[in-house]
Formats: C-alpha cells, sequence, structure tokens
C-alpha cells in the first residue's frame, strides 16, 4: 500500500513536469491551475505514504537515505503550497515538480536499502532536529528553484527576447525577493531544527556536525552579505542554486554519518 | 434567416473615404432606424471605428437588403460607398474575426471587442436587434474571449511606449512608486513616460540641456526639473532612466555608471535610450541588474511580439472556424424550429 501511494505521488509529479514540457513545445507556457492540482493531488499521496511509513518505523520516517530523499521531496513541495501562492510564484510549481519527482525516482530506483528500519524515540527534540533540518533543505531547494527562474528571466531580458517565457516568468524583482526570503525561511528552519539538535542532548556525530554546521555558516554567510548589499540579486540567485546542489550532494554523505554511531 | 455583413475598413478604403461614411454616436439612432426601413431586413447593428464602418443584419434576402442599403448610404453622403459584402457563413466568420483582433491593423488589438460590445449593445438599447443578432453577437463575444485565452494573439506590446511599460512590468512588478529620470526631453521620451506614469510611476525626473524646456514638460507631466550637469546627483533612487537627447556621443557609459550603481544597493536598472545616434554605451547592457534597450531592440520586441501572434493566427482561425459551425447548424435548427 505505502509503495503505491509513493508510485501514485511520482506520476502525479511526472504529470505536472510533462504538462509543463508539453505547454512549453505548444509555446504555451501558462502553467497553472493544472500543474498545482497534480502537485497538491501528489503531496496528499507522499504525506499518505510518509504516513504510513512512520507508523512502520516507530519515529519519524527519516532512518534511511531512501526515507531522506522521500521526506526531502514532500518537504520541497509543502514549502511551494505554502510559498508559491502567497509570492503568486504559480510557475514555480512547473518548476518544483520536476525535482520532486527525480527525487522520489532516485530513492526508487538507486541500489539503497528501502525497507523500513524500526527506530525508538527518545526524545522528541531528536524528530524535530530531524524534521525541520529537512524542511529547512525544501525551502533551500525552492530558493534554488527561484534563483534558476531569475537566472532564465534575466537572460530574456538582456537578450532582448520577446518570448512566451519572457511574459509568463513573474518579474525579475519579484524572484530576487522570493529567492532572498526562501534562503531567510530555510536559514529560520535550519537554525530551529539545529536547536532542537542541541535540545535533545543526543552524542554528535563530529563530522556529521561540521558538515552540517558549514552548510549552515555557507547559507548565513550569504544573507549577512545580502543584508550589507555586497551581494547583488544575481549572485545570491547563483549562489543559492550551488549551495543547494552542493547540500544535496553532501546529504546523502551526511545522512550515511549519522547512521553510524 | 440569413446574416448579412456589409462595409467598409482599414484594407479597402482609405481614411479619406472612411471617414465619409462614419456614423457618429450621435446619428446612430437615425441611421439604424433608416437602416431597418430597408425591404427585407429585419434588424440590425452598426459598428463605426476609426478602421471600419460595418453593418451586420437579419435579412431574408440579403442582396436585396444589401442594395438597399448601398442606395441608403448614397442618400445620405453623396457617395458611392465602395462596400464590401458577405453571406451567411462568411459574414458569421466576418464578425468572429472582428471581434478577436484578426482583422484589425494591428493584428491581436483588443480595443476592438469593446467597440463591438459597444455598437451591440447600443443597437440593443435602440430596439434594433433581432433573436438571430443578439445570439450572434453574444457568441462572438464567447469566439474573443477563447480566442484570447487559448492563442498567443494579444500576447506582447505592439509600440515602443507599451514595450517600454511591459517590460518595466518584467523588470519591477508593480509600478507603483517607481521613479523615472528622463535625459533629454524628446517627444518620444515624453510619450513613453506619459504611458509609464499612466501605470503607476510616481516621480518624474526632468533633465535637459535647455533647463526652461526641461521645466515645461516636468510640469506637464507633474514632474521634477533639474539642471543637465546635476542629474547625476539624483540618480541613486532612480528606477527608469530614459534618455533621448541630441548627444553625438554616448553621454553614459559603463565607466560612469558603475560607481553610480553601487549606491543603488543590487535594484535593477531599466534604461530605455531612444536616441539617435545613441545616448548610452551598449557594453552597459552587461553591467549586473542593468536592463538596457534601445530603439532598435525596443522595435525588435515589437516584430517579435507581431511574429508571436501571427505564428497562432492559424490556430485562430481554426478555432473560428469551429464557432462558425457551431452558430449556422444552430441557425439552420432554429429555422426549422420556426417553419
Amino acid at each position: 500500500m505505502d509503495r503505491l501511494l509513493l508510485i501514485a505521488a511520482t506520476l502525479c509529479f511526472l504529470a505536472s513536469f510533462g504538462y509543463t514540457l508539453y505547454a512549453l513545445g505548444a509555446g504555451r507556457f501558462t502553467p497553472g491551475r493544472v500543474n498545482f492540482v497534480a502537485i497538491l493531488t501528489g503531496f496528499f499521496f507522499q504525506t499518505g505514504f510518509l504516513y504510513l511509513r512512520g507508523q512502520a518505523e516507530g519515529s519519524c520516517p527519516l532512518n534511511t537515505l531512501f526515507d531522506v530523499l522521500i521526506f526531502q521531496s514532500w518537504a520541497l513541495v509543502l514549502i511551494y503550497l505554502l510559498v508559491g501562492p502567497t509570492y503568486r510564484l504559480s510557475l514555480l510549481g512547473a518548476f518544483t515538480a520536476p525535482l520532486a519527482f527525480f527525487l522520489i525516482l532516485i530513492a526508487l530506483i538507486a541500489p539503497i536499502n528501502s525497507a523500513p528500519v524500526r527506530r525508538v524515540v527518545t526524545s522528541p527534540w531528536i524528530e524535530l532536529h530531524a524534521a525541520f533540518s529537512i524542511i529547512a533543505y525544501g525551502a533551500f531547494g525552492l530558493a534554488g528553484i527561484a534563483g534558476v527562474m531569475y537566472l532564465v528571466q534575466e537572460r530574456q531580458l538582456k537578450n532582448h527576447k520577446a518570448s512566451p517565457l519572457l511574459y509568463n516568468l513573474p518579474p525579475i524583482n519579484d524572484l530576487a525577493v522570493a529567492n532572498h526570503r526562501l534562503v531567510w525561511l530555510g536559514f529560520g528552519l535550519l537554525t530551529f531544527g539545529f536547536a532542537a539538535g542541541f535540545a535533545s542532548s543526543m552524542p554528535v556525530n563530529t563530522t556529521k556536525f561540521w558538515a552540517s554546521s558549514s552548510l549552515w555558516l555557507i547559507y548565513g554567510a550569504l544573507l549577512v552579505l545580502a543584508r550589507l548589499r555586497s551581494l547583488a540579486p544575481r549572485r545570491l540567485a547563483v549562489l543559492s542554486i550551488g549551495v543547494f546542489g552542493l547540500a544535496m550532494v553532501a546529504l546523502p554523505g551526511i545522512q550515511y554519518l549519522s547512521s553510524r554511531p | 434567416m440569413n446574416i448579412l455583413c456589409a462595409g467598409l475598413n482599414h484594407q479597402n478604403a482609405p481614411v479619406e473615404i472612411r471617414e465619409k461614411f462614419a456614423i457618429g454616436g450621435s446619428d446612430l439612432g437615425e441611421t439604424l432606424a433608416a437602416v431597418r426601413t430597408i425591404d427585407g431586413l429585419s434588424g440590425a447593428v452598426i459598428l463605426s471605428t476609426c478602421n471600419r464602418v460595418e453593418f451586420y443584419a437579419s435579412s431574408v434576402c440579403p442582396v436585396r437588403a444589401f442594395d438597399g442599403l448601398k442606395e441608403l448610404l448614397h442618400e445620405r453622403t453623396g457617395y458611392d460607398a465602395p462596400l464590401y459584402f458577405h453571406d451567411t457563413p462568411r459574414s458569421v466568420r466576418h464578425l468572429f474575426r472582428v471581434a478577436s483582433g484578426l482583422d484589425s491593423m494591428v493584428l491581436g488589438e483588443t480595443e476592438i471587442l469593446g467597440q463591438v460590445k459597444k455598437a451591440y449593445s447600443s443597437a440593443a438599447e435602440l430596439g434594433a436587434t433581432t433573436t438571430h443578432l443578439n445570439k450572434l453577437f453574444q457568441h462572438a463575444f464567447r469566439v474573443a474571449k477563447h480566442v484570447r485565452t487559448e492563442t498567443q494573439i494579444t500576447r506582447g506590446a505592439t509600440s515602443v511606449g507599451s514595450v517600454a511599460v511591459e517590460l518595466a512590468g518584467k523588470i519591477f512588478g508593480d509600478l507603483t512608486g517607481r521613479r523615472i529620470m528622463i535625459l533629454g526631453a524628446g517627444d518620444t521620451s515624453e510619450r513613453t513616460a506619459r504611458s509609464l506614469v499612466s501605470r503607476g510611476v510616481k516621480t518624474v525626473i526632468v533633465s535637459n540641456r535647455t533647463f526652461d524646456r526641461a521645466a515645461r514638460l516636468a510640469e506637464e507631466i507633474g514632474g521634477l526639473a533639474i539642471h543637465f550637469d546635476h542629474w547625476q546627483n539624483a540618480f541613486s533612487d532612480v528606477d527608469i532612466l530614459i534618455c533621448s537627447t541630441a548627444a553625438p556621443h554616448p553621454i553614459i557609459t559603463a565607466e560612469k555608471l558603475q560607481p553610480l550603481l553601487r549606491e543603488r544597493g543590487g535594484r535593477p536598472l531599466f534604461v530605455i535610450d531612444l536616441a539617435v545616434p545613441r545616448d548610452v554605451e551598449p557594453s552597459v547592457n552587461e553591467l549586473e541588474g542593468v536592463f538596457l534597450y534601445d530603439i532598435d531592440s525596443l522595435e525588435g520586441i515589437v516584430r517579435q511580439s507581431l511574429d508571436i501572434r501571427r505564428g497562432d493566427l492559424v490556430r485562430c482561425e481554426q478555432m473560428i472556424t469551429d464557432h462558425v459551425g457551431a452558430f449556422v447548424s444552430w441557425l439552420r435548427r432554429h429555422h426549422e424550429i420556426s417553419r
């Protein structure tokens, strides 16, 4: 049953992604309701899967790399559903769906253990630490997506192209604001995740600690530089894509380290 | 029952001819009443705009009604009108194309739909429409909406001023409270500034080598005039810079702009260079957060927008064909029931 829910979610995100490609091919880049409904449906299936997984594992389902990838994809969609409509960034969904889809796809086809691993909950702070840290990466992921949209729109404007993309992407200033705020949101969530980790008094894996702290420091530095006006919106966009990419590469390593005693 | 369409437009009659047959609002009631006395004609709608004068009527004998209409126009103006004539289904297709902006001088323009709506409501208020005309025009409004939402036919701006407004929207989003600086008080820069002011731009700073001219323009558009030598002092708050001086060499270079940009805190800057020779060095476009458009690039966007519109013409025509089929089927069914 849980596997079926996951496959249904994957198909929903694929449908949304496919619709975007079709609309692009037809020169009608106007995603909206179709993308949103497909993503929302996928999110419900994903939530159902994570609920059943949590029941099976007896804890927050973040015990294997398989779990982390699914949870990461869910967090990304969660932040999109919360933030996208607020900033009227409906097109963000068109970019979110493929990322959510590929994260689940990697989880499904990669040679990793997908069987539930039971864990006894010793402190609710540990669960909060894990959940908030991953949700923070959902916000960073969305910041990266807003960054990609910024660069695409900048290219359209700089090259003087009146393409359908120019008209359908949000104004570049709005994308810069969204990118900045999403980095802030992710940073806030990650800080809370870290605070919860410290509150839990759990044993700390040194490598994992420094890897996670480095990412926290990098995002913090980006925000400080942006605040001091030393980081132009374009650079923040590029760096938010780069750092999220780095985090995605580092995530399996961090997960591996955290699974070791 | 047939739908008749007769008229003249920008394609078959120059403005000197069109203006002779134009029907103003005050003449509409009288003209409609006269048209309805034509033998074989039961109802009529008159569409009179700067680009067309057209008569849509329901008639049992369209050819006779058309002859009557020609006679009437000759009596009223003293001229023979070079009228085209369409009978069902071509008349239906013509109205659907007109309402969708496919028959307009600027392909896909949307003003015509409002004019068609107004023509219809005026005729309906005067009791000049029939069931067939009511159904026809309601269907035409639906077709126009369908074509607009499903295709790119209204996509993009088609004049330099509207391109500037659209690009400003794509850079800043909401234009409310944005600031413009005009360097060189030319006609095109004034028109462009006015287009932007109509969209909510708040502050306009005008700077010209002749201060009096800057002051005059500033007063006209509710802005502020500054001496040309001092424009850099007021630059840090500006979002949109419009240049149209008569300087023989670029007055804004990347070198000159770079230190000024540092004071802006990464806010985007939209530079519109309308001058020939250009006022702004092309390399300014490579600066981070600066979007430079000269007259050629603005006109290039106008052309691209028209190309996008033309590219969707076949789809629009197909949609209209489907709608014409649906309307003609209704007309036949209605005719059979009435019999």
